[in-house]
């Protein structure tokens, strides 16, 4: 799938740049991008590095344990078939808070040891489970609570009152979650873990 | 509200440092094997990030959003979707910064009590970076075949898309 993409990204770019007589901007920005990427990465880097020292902590403190124990009760209902004490759902629990609270720093990291975990223990091999694709893409539906990103730059703008959105950002959120769950669970079809 | 934010972080660092001396962890020595993990994971998700950080930023070069935005302004204004938040949509699921520059343009354009304002933000607070997240998550491991992962979660960006401008209009 990443193939076409990617492929396609770059082809529409550069025709778009050839009808709207863009090529030399298309041009530069090609290098610049590459340097904006290495950027993002070191920044990534310090978030990851920080959040996996912390996770290690929790994890040898039992931490992590703790948390999918609370939780687990709940998400098992979403996620079949994963162990509910295990450490895959531990940190599908850390990453799912984290993006609740809007710490979207620290849920990227969560996420990817959660990614790293049902790999493990759900002994996938180059197909993704279905319980990797409902992951993923409760992270592409947005849970954070309390936008700040939004709040913040409206107030900047002269909103007269940034969180009135809030009713329409929580309601819309949850439509989005429950119908990529739902489309997720039904595209996934009954097929056992990978195949 | 910014106090919780601002104590969250740091509480949860202690709290996580001060459970595992309780515990009888040795934190200095947890902490670091996770630095040189997550440094790991870092190196296996770089490239994918690199990849499409680039064709993306070719995309916003290029020009064709605005070209994508004319062409579909009369579908927008077929369903009363603001016109303004389009580039929005189309930026959306590829690029966080793209998105938010965009944002802040139609909050400079429109004003952010507008009704294109308000669509935008709905849209902005509750969406992601779909297409990052699924090449990123992934890469983190050996998967190739993504399956649903891609139609699944742009159906959801397709839903916020309709609903937002939906709940706008019913809710304020």
């Amino acid at each position: 799938m990443m193939k076409w993409v990617f492929f396609a990204i770059i082809a529409v770019s550069v025709v778009f740049a050839g009808i709207t007589g863009n090529m030399g901007g298309l041009s530069n920005s090609i290098m610049t991008e590459a340097g904006a990427a290495v950027d993002l990465a070191l920044t990534l880097a310090a978030v990851i590095c920080l959040w996996s020292g912390i996770m290690r902590v929790a994890q040898s403190a039992g931490l992590v344990e703790m948390l999918s124990k609370i939780f687990s009760p709940l998400l098992s209902k979403i996620f079949r078939g994963i162990n509910p004490k295990g450490r895959a759902m531990g940190y599908i629990v850390l990453n799912l808070t984290a993006n609740l609270l809007g710490l979207g720093n620290a849920a990227t990291p969560f996420g990817l040891a959660a990614m790293r975990e049902l790999e493990r223990e759900e002994q996938t091999g180059a197909s993704a489970s279905n319980n990797m694709i409902l992951f993923v893409v409760m992270n592409t539906a947005s849970l954070q609570l309390i936008p700040t990103t939004v709040a913040a730059l409206r107030l900047s703008a002269g909103s007269s009152s940034p969180l009135d959105i809030l009713p329409a950002v929580w309601i819309t959120s949850l439509s989005s979650v429950i119908i990529v769950v739902t489309a997720a669970k039904i595209m996934g079809g009954k097929r056992e873990r990978n195949i | 509200m910014s106090v919780i934010s601002d104590f969250a972080i740091p509480v949860i660092i202690l709290f996580a440092l001060g459970f595992g001396l309780f515990r009888k962890a040795d934190i200095f020595a947890e902490f670091t094997a996770g630095v040189k993990e997550g440094l790991g994971t870092v190196i296996d998700v770089f490239p994918a990030l690199f990849a499409l950080v680039v064709a993306v930023g070719m995309f916003r070069a290029s020009g064709a959003v605005d070209m994508l935005t004319n062409l579909a302004a009369p579908v927008a204004n077929l369903i009363g979707f603001p016109k303004e938040a389009v580039p929005l949509v189309l930026l959306r699921p590829f690029s966080g910064s793209g998105a938010v520059a965009t944002y802040q343009q139609v909050l400079q354009s429109a004003g952010p009590d507008s009704f294109a304002g308000r669509v935008a933000s709905v849209i902005l607070g509750s969406s992601e970076t779909t297409f990052y997240t699924i090449a990123v998550y992934f890469a983190a491991t050996k998967v190739k075949k993504t399956r649903h992962a891609l139609p699944a979660a742009l159906l959801g960006d397709f839903t916020v898309m309709i609903l937002g401008c939906a709940f706008v209009r019913i809710l304020l």
